[in-house]
């Protein structure tokens, strides 16, 4: 069976697609533009702003001069080529093979589809109807040959559709410009008076190639169909989802444990393969009351791992009521990653924070108890002893400085600091005695002071003047006093820390 | 003939150590925490790892000094940049002062919990992942049982648990391998310097399964356990004495 292609061409695309978000700007005249070399070019122009006689290429100061009300909306670069991927996808609907043709064209390969519509004429119309009802002004054409669909959809004024092996005659009466041709060679064919491609269609290949190169050559050939043209068509990723349907309702934990594992054994399967990993999954179970149930899981790390997954789920499965059964399981990805490949290692050395088991170990903690129960912490640079560490956004965090040892730190720190009773001879000197929960503490040894200062941009008040010190029996705790020594107030002494 | 005897005896007395999960020498890698009079108290003199020590505390000032004599011992079980996870329902402990201690506080993951319930099945979880240094857990209750368990989760991964427990209401004996109690002592420094010395602890060894118990004085001093010499003989004591109830 012969090739069919058709052709979308989006007329307006960029400015259509805008109409559509904004509706009020139906009837305004207004374009799109962009710097170019110090000069504000138009990009697209919408149709009221085209029968103002504003065109593509134009500076924006000459337009307004024709027109001074219009409305300049600044280019979005690589707009067109994101609206044909999403417009390509929902044209699968009509054809499996779909390819973009940037900047504002689709291609379909319609081979053995359009009878499926009730023949070409009808699967055109519904093209037509189905774009320009959602707002987009479109031209469609039918052949052959890609070139000729193209040709037809720009330059052909009477009928969209050539009939097969009818391109030949279809084109000769167009412009060359139907070729898809460069400006340059456009040029010199306008020079030479070749105003229709009836006029060196029939003309020998090699005089062409020499006066316009090899380009023509291809462009002629792919439009009538004697040479081949390839487009590559847009993928669709197949949702990662899995289904599980019942013969009878399952309503026991056994049940429904059995079937998780089933699905996740075809899903992880897929992953592997595509060397995907899960990040987070829904379990959705479809009751026979019409109630979903829904059970969610998430890793720290992409992973296709059955066994570690299924414990995952394990956890959540006394949350899932079956009520009167379920009929249905449906396991659905809402997040997959590349997983990242782990080299084996040589010789054994002690696993460190990007362990694989590890990493499972804090899922299966997080899936029970919740992620924010795990913390590490890292040093900030402060000297503030509360804010000195801080949380690690991740366990590949690393610290972005060392942790310091030449400032002594509590082993044991209190989260707020506890007023304490003291006796201290004179400014700056560490307390000879302190009362702390009703006990009296000799000391005996103390370091210090070392003044830590507040961050002043962050809270006001006093500094702290820490003391280190240790009492008869050996224990050392962390004090401080705060502020300075003034005749007219009373200083506060608090305790902070133990030392080991 | 006597040698005879003798290696029965010794056979009999491995396989004895077998079955209570003392693993046989150059089974599993030794971790040497840098103790040598202490190990001595030890089956086998070797330090038992893949089990479960036990910490008593009173007061807060010695659990600090057991949170500092842990970390010490944990830096030779972190050595080649394992993972430690630290348990808690409570936790004051401040990870920036561990670094004095030879282990880098980044490698401690925390996992603060609510209920003691939460930490069990935690603690349980952790034991059974081969892939960690050590776990920590502050924990004041547990039963007899729920440490069996635990025992029996870490002789299968080797990973080595550290109960710390806090002021217990009753002080029941549970399936640890050694009991520890770690008080603060004065530190010293040379004649005539002022200040705070190294951090100095009593460690009493109050039960050790198959060993002898014992009490020295540790200092530790840059990057190092030492172990005061006037202390250094291990002293038989009496067993401890429990509350009944």
């Amino acid at each position: 069976m012969g090739k069919r292609y058709v052709t979308i061409w989006f007329r307006h695309l960029v400015t259509d697609w805008m109409t559509r978000r904004q509706p009020e700007l139906q009837e305004i005249p207004f374009v799109f533009a962009t710097n170019v070399h110090g000069r504000i070019e138009i990009t697209a122009a919408n149709k009221a702003a085209e029968s103002q006689g504003i065109v593509t290429g134009m500076r924006v100061a000459d337009a307004k001069a024709v027109f001074p009300a219009l409305k300049v909306l600044d280019n979005r670069p690589g707009l067109e080529q994101k609206l044909l991927k999403v417009l390509g996808e929902w044209c699968i609907r009509y054809t499996p093979v779909v390819a973009v043709d940037l900047p504002d064209g689709l291609i379909l390969d319609v081979s053995g589809c359009a009878h499926l519509w009730g023949g070409e004429h009808d699967y055109l119309k519904e093209i037509l109807t189905k774009f320009s009802a959602y707002g987009y002004d479109v031209r469609v054409g039918m052949a052959d040959t890609i070139g000729a669909a193209w040709a037809i959809a720009h330059y052909g004024n009477v009928y969209p559709v050539i009939a097969s092996g009818e391109q030949t005659t279809a084109l000769l009466s167009l412009h060359p410009a139907a070729l898809r041709l460069d400006t340059a060679i456009l040029v010199r064919l306008h020079k030479l008076g070749f105003h229709k491609i009836a006029s060196f269609a029939n003309m020998p290949r090699s005089a062409l190639r020499r006066r316009f190169g090899e380009t023509l050559l291809t462009r002629l050939g792919q439009a009538l169909g004697q040479e081949e043209e390839f487009i590559q068509p847009i993928y669709i990723n197949p949702p990662y989802q899995e289904r599980l349907n019942c013969l009878e309702p399952i309503r026991t934990a056994t049940g429904i444990e059995i079937a998780i594992e089933r699905l996740l054994q075809v899903l992880c399967k897929r992953l592997e393969t595509e060397g995907k990993g899960l990040r987070t999954a829904v379990l959705k179970c479809y009751r026979v009351d019409n109630k979903i149930v829904q059970a969610e899981i998430g890793t720290s790390r992409a992973s296709h791992h059955v066994a570690h997954l299924y414990k995952l789920f394990e956890l959540k499965i006394p949350s899932i009521e079956p009520a009167l059964g379920i009929e249905l399981f449906v396991l659905e990805v809402t997040k997959a990653e590349d997983v990242t490949q782990q080299q084996e290692e040589l010789w054994a050395a002690a696993p460190g924070l990007e362990e694989a088991g590890i990493a499972e170990l804090l899922d299966r903690i997080a899936g029970k108890v919740g992620a924010d129960a795990i913390r590490r912490f890292l040093p900030a640079e402060r000297y503030w002893p509360e804010r000195s560490i801080r949380l690690a956004a991740s366990m590949q965090d690393k610290p972005e400085s060392g942790w310091r040892l030449d400032r002594p730190r509590p082993v044991m720190l209190l989260p707020t600091p506890e007023a304490i009773e003291v006796t201290a001879p004179i400014p700056d000197y560490p307390p000879m005695l302190f009362r702390y929960r009703g006990k009296l503490h000799q000391i005996k040894k103390a370091d210090g002071p070392e003044r830590i200062e507040r961050e002043w941009w962050l809270d006001g008040g006093e500094h702290r003047d820490y003391y280190m010190v240790e009492d008869e029996a050996g224990q050392r705790y962390w004090l401080f006093r705060s502020g300075h020594y003034t005749a007219d107030h009373r200083h506060q002494w608090f305790i902070h820390g133990f030392f080991a | 003939m006597t040698s005879g005897k003798a290696d029965i005896i010794a056979a009999l007395q491995k396989e004895i150590l077998s079955l209570q999960g003392y693993k046989a020498e150059g089974d599993t890698a030794v971790v040497n925490v840098g103790l040598e009079p202490i190990t001595r108290s030890f089956p086998n003199a070797v330090f038992p790892t893949g089990t479960i020590h036990e910490l008593l505390t009173e007061a807060p000032e010695h659990t600090a000094a057991s949170g500092g004599f842990m970390a010490a011992l944990l830096s030779a079980f972190m050595q080649q940049g394992g993972v430690c996870l630290w348990i808690s329902t409570s936790r004051r402990f401040f990870p920036a002062a561990f670094k004095a201690f030879g282990v880098e506080p980044d490698r401690f993951i925390f996992v603060d919990l609510h209920r003691e319930k939460e930490v069990l099945w935690t603690i349980e979880e952790c034991l059974k992942c081969r892939g960690l240094a050590a776990v920590i857990a502050d924990l004041a209750e547990i039963s007899f049982t729920q440490s069996r368990r635990l025992q029996l989760a870490a002789e299968q991964s080797n990973v080595t648990a550290f109960i710390l427990r806090t002021n217990p209401r009753k002080l029941n004996q549970i399936a640890s391998t050694a009991q520890w109690r770690i008080r603060p002592l004065p530190s010293q420094l040379e004649e005539g310097l002022p200040g705070v010395g190294f951090p100095r602890w009593k460690v009493e060894l109050l039960k050790v399964r198959n060993g002898q118990p014992g009490k020295w004085e540790l200092e530790w001093s840059l990057g190092q356990f030492v172990v005061l010499p006037e202390h250094a003989a291990p002293v038989i004591s009496d067993p401890p004495k429990r509350k009944v109830g």
